[in-house]
């Protein structure tokens, strides 16, 4: 097994993981996004929360859930090591650099705007992952006979105040910035060259770029809003 | 013209460098950044003083020696082309010129500007090469290659391995060099039946080398001189893929 190794080794082998995985978290952010937006529906929170209960009762979602976060994990350990590597590869500086003239900020950025997302991750699985499925500090409601979290409550609650409103927002625009360059770059890496479908991942690429900011950056503003008036 | 010339000077890979300032006052701006060069050496010479060193061969953009990082741009900011062909018309006068030499750790500072560049040497020694029995030559046309394909083949080996790519990527990547002799080769039927040992080879190679890992900002393709395309990286990767995974041959280690 040799040629395994060697490949999860190799510098292109190390970067076919971080497109995968990345390319696996777009999905889940898609689906994420898409749920979310049940939230905004007028019926104080009923579908959500049978959502919500359904995805955490049913098998399938629990094995995809460790999936996820194996994704995440070796997300930002290849980051890590291929970062390192990076750094590595160049210990003198050059004095002058004007960067700019041949490649986009976000392109040379995506560290620092990982970096970012892991922050926010982190602030976001605290204020409800870890809530609701470790913690279980949170309110319960009976919905055709079936006790169940009460999420909506939950993120109706923390959407309210507009501090923490504001740090989704910034999440989601760096998250933006990440998808521009990620999943176009993703798609590179895994070794996509032709050039009849090349044009169209760029064009899917910045689509959901965003798209996907854009269906989050949704539910935080509704609920602002609605606490305004 | 008059220009102020900023040089990064290094006696030996050891020692720490520094920067000497030089004030040129009798530039033609028909000069090719080199000949600029020439002029400040013979200046250096006649008042005693040691010259800058720096590579340079053909100095008609073809041999891929010159290697100057000018202003922040490899080869400086004039597209498609090497440092020997960079003309000093396209500076203003009284400009303040800042020379460095290729930064990457692959690539040690020899003397001034010149790095040793033999870890492209030893990458296309590893598999950049089509074996051929000596023998009487077979009728060209013997061999059918598809002009789209020796389009592609001639555009990637039209890479004159100066190591631009290395010195613009902010990884010190060597992928666009490494892909541009892949491709140039395993897209022709003569390479195409050592591809699988090729991709193997080659990318263990530039790995140990010490060389960085692409992140697809596109720089290099930027400020190739020869205009190699980054698309190149990308059947690379498709290309080691598809050794490491669909092939049954086996490369030893």
């Amino acid at each position: 097994m040799s040629w395994l190794k060697g490949f999860f080794n190799s510098s292109i082998g190390r970067k076919f993981i971080m497109a995968l995985t990345g390319l696996f978290l777009i999905l889940f952010l898609t689906e994420h996004m898409i749920a979310n937006l049940l939230l905004i529906l007028p019926d104080n929170g009923v579908i959500y929360n049978q959502y919500s209960h359904f995805m955490v009762t049913f098998p399938l979602i629990r094995v995809v859930e460790i999936l996820l976060f194996a994704s995440i994990i070796f997300h930002i350990i290849y980051a890590l090591v291929l970062t390192y590597r990076n750094r590595q590869a160049r210990p003198v500086k050059y004095a002058v650099r004007k960067p700019g003239e041949n490649s986009s900020w976000v392109s040379r950025n995506m560290g620092f705007l990982g970096l970012i997302l892991f922050i926010f991750l982190a602030i976001h699985l605290a204020g409800f992952f870890a809530k609701a499925r470790i913690t279980h500090d949170l309110g319960m409601v009976t919905i055709n006979g079936v006790e169940m979290h009460d999420v909506y409550s939950l993120v109706k609650a923390k959407f309210e105040i507009w501090w923490f409103d504001l740090i989704y927002i910034i999440g989601f625009i760096a998250l933006g910035a990440h998808l521009w360059h990620g999943f176009y770059s993703s798609f590179r890496t895994l070794g996509l060259r032709h050039p009849k479908y090349l044009p169209l991942f760029k064009g899917i690429g910045i689509f959901i770029s965003v798209i996907i900011p854009l269906g989050f950056a949704v539910v935080p503003i509704y609920f602002l809003i609605n606490s305004l008036s | 013209m008059k220009i102020t010339l900023k040089v990064w000077r290094q006696e030996s890979p050891e020692e720490k460098g520094r920067f000497d300032t030089f004030k040129l006052d009798h530039i033609d701006s028909h000069m090719s950044f080199l000949e600029m060069f020439d002029v400040l050496n013979q200046q250096l010479i006649e008042e005693g003083k040691r010259p800058v060193e720096f590579d340079h061969d053909c100095r008609e953009g073809i041999c891929g020696m010159c290697s100057m990082y000018i202003n922040g741009r490899p080869h400086g900011a004039q597209s498609g082309t090497t440092t020997c062909q960079l003309h000093m018309r396209h500076f203003k006068d009284g400009d303040t010129i800042v020379v460095e030499p290729w930064r990457a750790r692959p690539f040690p500072v020899i003397k001034d500007l010149v790095v040793d560049r033999s870890p492209f040497d030893r990458i296309i020694a590893a598999g950049g090469y089509v074996s051929v029995n000596t023998g009487s030559p077979q009728d060209a046309n013997s061999i059918l290659v598809k002009k789209s394909d020796s389009d592609a083949a001639f555009d990637a080996a039209s890479c004159i391995g100066c190591g631009a790519c290395v010195a613009a990527c902010k990884n010190a990547s060597a992928m666009l060099f490494v892909s541009a002799k892949i491709e140039h080769l395993s897209r022709l039927p003569q390479g195409k039946t050592e591809r699988v040992r090729r991709a193997v080879n080659m990318v263990r190679q530039m790995d140990m080398e010490g060389f960085g890992n692409c992140t697809n900002t596109g720089a290099c393709e930027v400020e190739c001189p020869k205009g190699i395309k980054i698309k190149n990286i990308h059947k690379m990767n498709a290309e080691f893929f598809r050794a490491v995974w669909v092939s049954s041959e086996e490369v030893e280690a």
